[in-house]
């Protein structure tokens, strides 16, 4: 069973990597913050298999239940600074310059 | 009355997360508590109209709803990855703008249908104006699908119970 | 014996959806649909592996286990509420900035 949550964990990190790319290349910068937000969901799941391998389950999930938070936090902090930076066009104006389907 | 279910929901988090039941952990939690449930009682459950009766049906209501919605995210996965996989140009793609109204009032119930359409296949909420959604959807074959309001009658029935 | 099999099927189930969004996320054309890929990939394949972890933490039912169990639940339900409002967030954010959505027409008028 620890052979299979190595696995598991080594395969999460492997999943980040084309993400990494992402964070990289990313056209804009929204995109680079979508990454990031991805990532900090996966290294959620990856410290409570981290800590299933040390059999200190109990020390790792309020690592994890921390870092869930920040990540939330993070991310909603990065949109309102973006709607800050642009406050160009709200929701309302949009309807009325869209041609209507 | 709230109060003290606001207390005791709080507490209840406090001993999960502490995990530690002596004396001295028990009494600081409590001391906390209290004191969050008088500065802030006022922020939850903000309409309080509602009976006893119907806020039970809610909460026994809750779990048939999440059982629902873990199906529908299964199935929207299973369409990512689908989409994902497909070799050479993604023919599924054929983003598209909708708008929607619903009938629901609160602003929980919105909030609640909001976060629905996001996790189920192919729909994506960007906006909510008064009763109006902006949705961004993947494909046609998806966006039958929120017209179809099924969702919408569901959050009703579940989070918008009226006094009868 | 029977929880490890469900545990290890819950956690492929996981890791493969986790697959598709890294996938989506890399080769969908705009930001509008990376964000498809984003918002839900991660939100499901998360919920299949902390259930499997938690089935297999309770293999040995101690007061302790039943606290974690309680926790990884509670970090579930969680991430499942707030992943959604991240993305209307972050959505929204980039909706308001006029980024231009990809759109199918435009592709084939644009090759003709």
């Amino acid at each position: 069973m620890e052979n299979f949550f190595v696995f598991a964990g080594v395969a999460i990190l492997a999943l980040m990597i084309p993400i990494i790319y992402r964070i990289l290349v990313g056209p804009t910068a929204i995109d680079r913050i979508v990454a990031v937000n991805v990532i900090g969901t996966k290294t959620t799941v990856l410290l409570i298999v981290i800590g299933m391998l040390y059999e200190r389950v109990g020390m790792f999930v309020d690592f994890a239940l921390t870092y869930a938070l920040l990540n939330f936090v993070g991310s909603l902090a990065a949109a309102k600074f973006f709607d800050r930076v642009n406050p160009a066009k709200s929701f309302s104006t949009m309807k009325a310059e869209e041609p209507q389907e | 009355m709230y109060r003290i279910v606001i207390f005791s929901l709080l507490f209840g988090i406090w001993v999960v997360f502490s995990g530690l039941i002596d004396i001295f952990h028990l009494t600081l939690g409590f001391i906390a508590c209290l004191f969050i449930t008088l500065i802030s009682s006022d922020f939850y459950f903000t309409n309080r109209s509602k009976g006893l009766g119907n806020r039970l049906t809610e909460i026994a209501k809750i779990p048939g709803y999440l059982l629902w919605l873990l199906w529908e995210i299964i199935l929207s996965n299973i369409h990512i990855l689908k989409l994902a996989l497909t070799p050479g140009d993604i023919k599924g793609l054929d983003p598209s703008l909708i708008r929607v109204k619903t009938d629901l009032k609160t602003d929980y119930g919105k909030y609640i249908l909001a976060n629905s359409i996001t996790l189920t296949p192919g729909t994506i909420t960007i906006d909510i104006d008064g009763d109006e959604l902006l949705i961004h959807s993947i494909s046609r074959h998806t966006k039958m699908g929120v017209e179809e309001e099924i969702m919408e009658q569901k959050v009703s029935n579940v989070f918008e119970i009226e006094d009868s | 014996m029977i929880i490890n099999t469900i545990c290890i099927f819950l956690v492929s189930c996981g890791l493969i959806f986790f697959i598709g969004g890294a996938v989506g996320i890399i080769r969908f054309p705009d930001f509008y649909t990376r964000m498809h890929a984003a918002g839900k990939g991660d939100t499901c394949s998360m919920i299949l592996i902390l259930t499997g972890l938690s089935l297999y933490i309770l293999h040995e039912p101690t007061t302790a286990n039943f606290l974690v169990v309680g926790k990884i639940l509670f970090i579930a339900l969680f991430i499942m509420s707030t992943s959604p409002t991240s993305t209307h967030a972050l959505i929204k954010a980039g909706f308001e900035e006029g980024i231009k959505m990809w759109k199918r027409e435009d592709e084939k008028e644009g090759q003709e």
